[in-house]
């Protein structure tokens, strides 16, 4: 159904429903606005969106509509102006937004709101591009009626956390951070405190303002009240220049717009002031989470490498590029086939190529450090062209399994907690609470280490072999399953939580065959999506790197020369030093000098991803492109460069010259990207809310996609068919099963050199079931330890009722060296 | 020609050899100049020693020669250098750029930046042309201290002067 009503003297068509300003701006006529935002209700709070309204006149006693002398519908306006925010447009309806009163009456609004305002423009964040400025420079009269004297003194810097800093006087009351924090992110740690104009925003929380995505307030905010630690002071908005990238934390693939200014600490040359969402409607809206936003001071760390290195009488001394590339690729060449090339997620499509290549060539192996099987399932059964999380209804399901999604990749959680609430069925599957547990419909509970038992029970359940019978399990699973038949579309997520590599094979399949009992592979919101541990662990599998099942140390077993690029296995697990000493050659090449990269014999430094141009593939395999920010750090170089370069060494022939041309040759090489270019990353369309125009109230100030949407890729469809896989055991005997759990606030290399949220970074400790706790015979505080594989550990410990029985919970990545979840003993410890 | 003339002409020459001179011995001799001159610029304080600058960069920004660099950071009570939260930690003006206009001045909220009446500026190396901030903040006033002093909490919390009600 549409209505047609008059703004303005033009006629407009829209859905019934529209809101009256939505409507306005579709027809390209602004009505100013503070409180209302696109993405969430309104409240009409401000009332800066002043219009005048007539409707058409009815009879009261027969209902019909009164016509004029010339025969048209009688148009009534009434006495007072309205808010066009919190009002759906009506048939016939006639809308004044630039009529003399209406103008006046926003004019009256803005005075007011300004009444208290400090107009501290001048030191404000968000002068530049403040929409308060903007308003009160268009719909804003120049004197005030108030008096000076009358104003209010409130403080001027507040921290509401360590992130976010408040500036009570600068607030206008509108609430959209507190209802963003509320209605979007379901983190109400923000909220009002007393009233009128005393009305001051608090938090609730400890540590303040405690939320993953607490940075996104700062963007809508419409004035300067809320900032972030991170660009306080930073800069002039207009003094920024801006390049798009792509989020590298984790596979979600937000889009970025990096903030550069030159600065005279980095001898004039250009630094990232700020990271800011940019709009992607089918990725990541205009939220970014906390960690992507705060987490790019490592690319300016001084301990970052700039210069290579190479081993001489037994130490690591610098080299020129020359001699490194030299030493290294005499070792390649003296191993050969048996040369391993051993990369992450981390890298970029490009880079990942050429090693893949370079491999090849040599008859040597190119392995995948993340180890979580699926990439290959993903390329037949992954999600549909045109798959957006934004786009599920009441018709679709998602089935989340084996993984947190709110550690993992936060604006999956965000984006499916809001499909939950437009009426989407979310099932959530995992052998304890997590945070999508609020939102979902069903919530399934397996035992530890159990979620491909869950999911072959979904698929037996679904019409599946009845060999799968003995996976029957619980009311839960059957409920879930009912609803997995009957949902028209279905997005599988899956993780690893809790499983080794086999487990998430095995699991991989299960949720494949699950989509295929749907019958709707490779439709769009139909299909599968690894919650990968890194951002392009995805375009590593489609580059061709493979894990090896069964560890590293078997990868590394007869081999003689290692080539390690953005990895640090050594780092992750110093007991698995051994096999790096043995090798005659060990090549590393990363960012810092890690602890892999101290065994090695040749160290090559490489450069930052604001530094680089290249592409990722999220894990809905959407290939995007992210351009330099910044210059290279001096003496470092692009991975697939210094890959490029080592290969000429060795009479391998690898584009060397610009990261579009190694696409290229992967769009002419890699199947699923046949075709692709630079170009077709770099298309844009319209996307609504409109963001970043001339009106900068819309979004706030999260940027306008003008560098690319990125492209989906088709899944390849079934094929070949599927077998469905037993689960591995997995039994803890009298042991507890320590599962290690993915944090989003972990001790990467990222979050260790960067100093904003190192007070966050999740402590190295055991969370044991507080019964568990008991059974042990625990004090209060204190430490335990662990022994597993004759191996033993101490560590802190703290409670929790959400660790499943017969387990423990550790962070992964936090520093204890274990990533597949292992049975273990747990002791007081004696001390 | 008429030779009356150039006897005239003569005239003149010899009686102006008994006028005062109007042309000043520059070096030695400096002629002062008018109140409203614009030479080298400089960044003003307040009498008890507190910088009026604030770090916004509206003078980069109306600067149309792009002369001026201006970085900010954050005032603490121990280390406070302005009134408020911000001060330019680094400013910078390249004379070479500066065309004098005076643009900066106008656009300053704090009366922070002055285009005085020094014109003596040559440079034998472009860096010289680059002015830092210790070069162009005058020295504190007699009675007050220099920068970054400490301060007693929330008695410098404002960083624009209050403004009395316009009468
Ligand atoms: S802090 Fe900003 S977003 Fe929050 S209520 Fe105040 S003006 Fe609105
Ligand atoms: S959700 Fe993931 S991709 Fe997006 S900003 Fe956060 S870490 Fe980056
Ligand atoms: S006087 Fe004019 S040209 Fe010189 S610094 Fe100021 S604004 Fe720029
Ligand atoms: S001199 Fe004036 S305009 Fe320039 S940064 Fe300082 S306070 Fe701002
Ligand atoms: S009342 Fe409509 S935008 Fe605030």
């Amino acid at each position: 159904m549409s209505v047609t009503l008059t703004i303005d003297g033009t006629e407009v068509t829209v859905p019934e429903g529209t809101l009256l300003v939505d409507a306005a701006k579709r027809r390209g006529t602004d009505v100013p606005v503070f409180c209302y935002h696109p993405k969430m209700k309104p409240v009409g709070m401000c009332r800066v969106c002043l219009v005048e309204i007539g409707r058409p006149a009815r009879d009261r006693a027969t209902g019909e509509s009164l016509l004029d002398e010339s025969g048209d519908p009688l148009i009534q306006f009434g006495p007072n102006l309205e808010t066009a925010c919190t009002i759906t447009v009506g048939q016939g309806w006639q809308v004044r937004v630039s009529s003399e009163k209406a103008i006046q009456g926003r004019k009256e609004i803005v005075e007011y709101l300004l009444t208290s305002h400090p107009l501290d423009c001048p030191i404000c964040d968000k002068g530049g591009e403040c929409p308060l400025q903007d308003l009160t420079m268009g719909h804003g009269s120049g004197e005030s009626r108030f008096l000076f004297d009358d104003k209010i003194r409130l403080a001027k810097r507040y921290p509401l956390g360590e992130l976010i800093f408040l500036d009570r006087e600068r607030c206008i009351q509108c609430a959209r951070c507190t209802r963003f924090q509320d209605e979007i992110v379901g983190d109400p740690v923000i909220g009002f405190y007393e009233r009128g104009r005393r009305l001051e925003i608090v938090t609730y929380s400890d540590p303040g303002f405690d939320s993953y995505f607490s940075g996104n307030t700062t963007d809508i905010c419409p004035v300067g009240a809320l900032t972030t630690a991170d660009f306080r002071f930073g800069a002039r908005p207009w003094e920024l220049n801006s390049a798009a990238s792509i989020c590298p934390h984790c596979p979600v693939g937000c889009n970025l717009t990096l903030s550069t200014r030159r600065e005279a600490s980095n001898a004039g040359r250009d630094v990232v002031k700020r990271v800011m969402p940019r709009q992607n409607e089918q990725v990541n809206e205009i939220w970014i989470c906390d960690k992507g936003r705060f987490v790019h001071h490592y690319a300016r760390s001084p301990e970052r490498l700039t210069s290579p290195r190479v081993r001489k009488n037994g130490k690591l001394v610098k080299a020129s590029w020359n001699e490194a590339l030299t030493r290294a690729a005499e070792g390649l060449k003296g191993a050969a086939s048996s040369a391993v090339g051993i990369a992450s997620g981390r890298l970029m499509n490009e880079d990942l190529f050429n090693l893949k290549e370079l491999m090849a060539a040599l008859g040597g192996r190119a392995i995948l450090v993340d180890s979580m099987a699926g990439g290959n399932l993903i390329q037949r059964y992954g999600v549909g062209v045109g798959s957006n999380l934004g786009s599920l209804g009441k018709r679709d399901a998602v089935l989340v399994i084996a993984a947190d999604l709110h550690e993992e990749a936060p604006i999956w959680w965000l984006r499916l907690k809001q499909a939950a609430e437009r009426g989407t069925t979310l099932i959530v599957a995992n052998a304890r609470a997590t945070r999508l547990d609020d939102y979902a419909k069903h919530r399934v509970r397996y035992g530890p280490g159990e979620a491909v038992q869950a999911a072959l029970g979904l698929l037996h359940l679904n019409g599946g072999d009845p060999e799968l019978a003995r996976f029957e399990g619980d009311r839960a699973l059957k409920s879930a399953a009912r609803a997995i038949k009957r949902a028209r579309n279905v997005t599988i997520f899956f993780g690893q939580e809790g499983l080794n590599y086999a487990g998430t094979e095995a699991l991989a399949r299960a949720c494949a065959l699950i989509t295929e009992s749907k019958g709707r592979v490779g439709k769009s919101n139909n299909g599968l999506v690894a919650v990968w541990p890194r951002a392009n662990t995805q375009g590593a599998w489609d580059m061709g790197l493979r894990p090896e099942p069964a560890g590293l140390h078997r990868a590394l077993a007869g081999a003689v020369a290692a080539y390690i690029v953005a990895a640090d296995p050594v780092g992750d697990d110093p007991a698995a030093a051994a096999p790096f000493e043995k090798l005659s050659t060990l090549i590393v090449q990363d960012l810092f000098l890690t602890a892999t990269a101290e065994l090695a014999d040749v160290v090559l430094p490489a450069q930052a991803f604001v530094e680089r141009a290249g592409t990722f593939t999220s894990g809905e395999r959407r290939v995007q492109r992210l351009y330099p920010a910044v210059g290279a750090l001096a003496g470092s170089l692009p991975d697939w460069k210094i890959v490029a370069n080592l290969a000429h060494r060795l009479e391998v022939d690898l584009e060397d010259k610009a990261a579009p041309l190694v696409f290229e040759r992967i769009a002419a090489a890699v199947p699923d990207y046949l075709g692709l270019s630079y170009d077709d990353l770099a298309a844009v369309e319209p996307q609504w809310p409109e963001v970043g125009g001339a009106d900068l109230y819309f979004g706030g100030t999260a940027y306008a996609n003008k560098q690319g949407l990125g492209v989906q890729l088709a899944p390849r469809g079934a094929g070949r068919p599927l077998k469905w896989k037993a689960p591995p055991r997995a039994s803890a005997g009298k042991d507890l099963l320590l599962t290690p759990v993915t944090v989003l606030y972990d001790r990467g290399s990222a979050l260790r050199h960067s100093r904003l949220l190192e007070g966050r970074i999740a402590p190295l400790q055991l969370i044991l079931h507080p019964d568990e706790i008991e059974r042990l015979g625990l004090s209060e505080a204190g430490e335990v330890e662990i022994s597993w594989d004759g191996r033993s550990e101490r560590l802190k410990f703290a409670a929790s009722t959400d660790v499943p029985p017969g387990s423990a919970l550790v962070p992964r990545g936090a520093g204890l060296a274990l990533s597949d979840p292992t049975p273990v003993t747990v002791r007081r410890s004696n001390s | 020609m008429n030779p009356l003339e150039l006897l005239r002409g003569l005239a003149t020459t010899l009686s102006m050899m008994f006028e005062r001179p109007v042309t000043y011995q520059y070096p030695e001799i400096k002629r002062p100049v008018r109140e409203r001159f614009k030479g080298r610029h400089e960044l003003k304080r307040y009498d008890n020693g507190l910088e009026k600058c604030i770090g916004c960069s509206l003078c980069a920004a109306a600067c149309p020669a792009d002369a001026i660099f201006v970085e900010s950071a954050e005032n603490t009570d121990e280390e406070r250098y302005s009134p408020g939260e911000r001060y330019a930690s680094t400013y910078e003006i390249n004379m070479l750029r500066c065309i004098f206009c005076g643009y900066c001045e106008d656009a300053c909220p704090t009366e922070a930046i002055v285009l005085e009446h020094n014109y003596e500026l040559s440079f034998t190396n472009r860096r010289d042309a680059i002015y830092t901030r210790d070069m162009l903040l005058v020295p504190a006033p007699e009675h007050g201290r220099p920068t970054p002093m400490v301060t007693a909490p929330r008695e410098f919390d404002r960083s624009i002067p209050e403004m009395a009600d316009p009468q």
